[in-house]
């Protein structure tokens, strides 16, 4: 038998990850249930993102408390901010909060589509790359624009497989496939993932890893997901490079036609 | 003296320093991130950025998002 080779992971900005899946840590039920499926997930790194503490009841449990930074790697994003100068700011406090500089970016335009304003995102991409962080840059599935936030420093690329939150799975396979033959740095599919088999698409088109929240939190059974996701996305990349079979457009016999009675 | 914490007025000592407001809330230093009127306070030096009137104070923590 032959053996499969181990999955060396991907490389962000000189970090090196087994997992191929992020997850989110927005939306469950629980701190419980969210630290249960990030460790059915295989995760390494999880998102947070940062808010005002409560101080009517500071004794409130915390996200930190369940979802150990010691035990995950944080990336802060800037979820919420509609402007560059907003997200540096945000990104700023994560950054003394947690005390490292690999953060996510996302610029908002609307709050109906959650569609990522692209002008505004490279705008605070060149800040925050001249302020030292590494940022990991959520973005349109627009090939012309990945390349762009590529040049100015983005340590990997983010396209939206369908709007945040919608399960819609991978709109525009093409583009997606597209950003991943050019780009330098790794690219992952973040938001639109629904269920496993979107996973496995996002991963079957080269993509370096898959980023998702809504898909495990909104499940009936978030842990399980969690896990259904896990293997999706190491299916995914098995079927990435073992390389699929050519499409025919008529059928081909699997049975050998000779020796027919 | 009154200061502004998270956007809502607060009146406080005037001897106070950022490491006293946060004592004050109970708040263990090393869950959050200060700023002092837009200016990143670094955790060493909450014990010597003392707070004055009409200062505004934004106290952030991780939480859960996508």
């Amino acid at each position: 038998m032959t053996d499969i080779p181990q999955d060396e992971g991907f490389t962000v900005a000189g970090r090196r990850f087994t997992s191929r899946l992020i997850v989110g840590t927005g939306k469950y039920e629980s701190f419980a249930q969210n630290a249960a499926a990030a460790e059915a997930a295989g995760a390494e790194i999880v998102t947070v993102a940062v808010r005002r503490v409560n101080l009517t009841d500071p004794s409130q449990p915390m996200l930190v408390d369940h979802v150990s930074p010691e035990r995950f790697t944080f990336l802060p994003n800037t979820a919420g901010c509609y402007t560059g100068e907003d997200a540096v700011r945000t990104l700023r406090l994560a950054r003394e909060a947690g005390d490292w500089n690999l953060v996510k970016l996302e610029v908002l335009s609307d709050p109906k589509t959650l569609y990522p304003d692209m002008i505004e995102t490279l705008r605070a991409l060149e800040m925050l790359v001249a302020d030292g962080f590494d940022v990991m840059v959520y973005c349109a599935d627009d090939p012309v624009m990945a390349r762009r936030l590529e040049e100015a420093g983005a340590c990997a690329i983010m396209p939206l497989g369908a709007p945040i939150g919608s399960g819609l799975g991978i709109q525009n396979r093409v583009n997606i496939r597209l950003i991943v033959e050019q780009a330098g740095v790794p690219v992952l599919v973040d938001a639109g993932v629904g269920t496993a088999s979107d996973a496995a698409i996002a991963m079957e088109l080269g993509c370096d890893a898959v980023l998702m929240n809504t898909a495990i939190a909104e499940a009936k059974d978030p842990v399980l997901m969690a896990s259904a996701m896990k293997h999706a996305v190491i299916a995914g990349r098995q079927a990435y490079l073992a390389g699929r079979m050519p499409r025919r457009r008529y059928a081909d016999p699997s049975s050998p036609l000779a020796g027919l009675i | 003296m009154n200061i502004i914490v998270n956007g809502e007025s607060r009146r406080i000592a005037t001897e106070a320093t950022v490491a006293g407001l946060l004592e004050e809330f109970g708040l263990p230093p090393r869950k959050i991130a200060i700023e002092r009127n837009r200016e990143i306070v670094p955790k060493s030096a909450y014990g010597t950025t003392a707070l004055r009137d009409g200062d505004e104070i934004e106290i952030v923590q991780f939480v859960g998002g996508g």
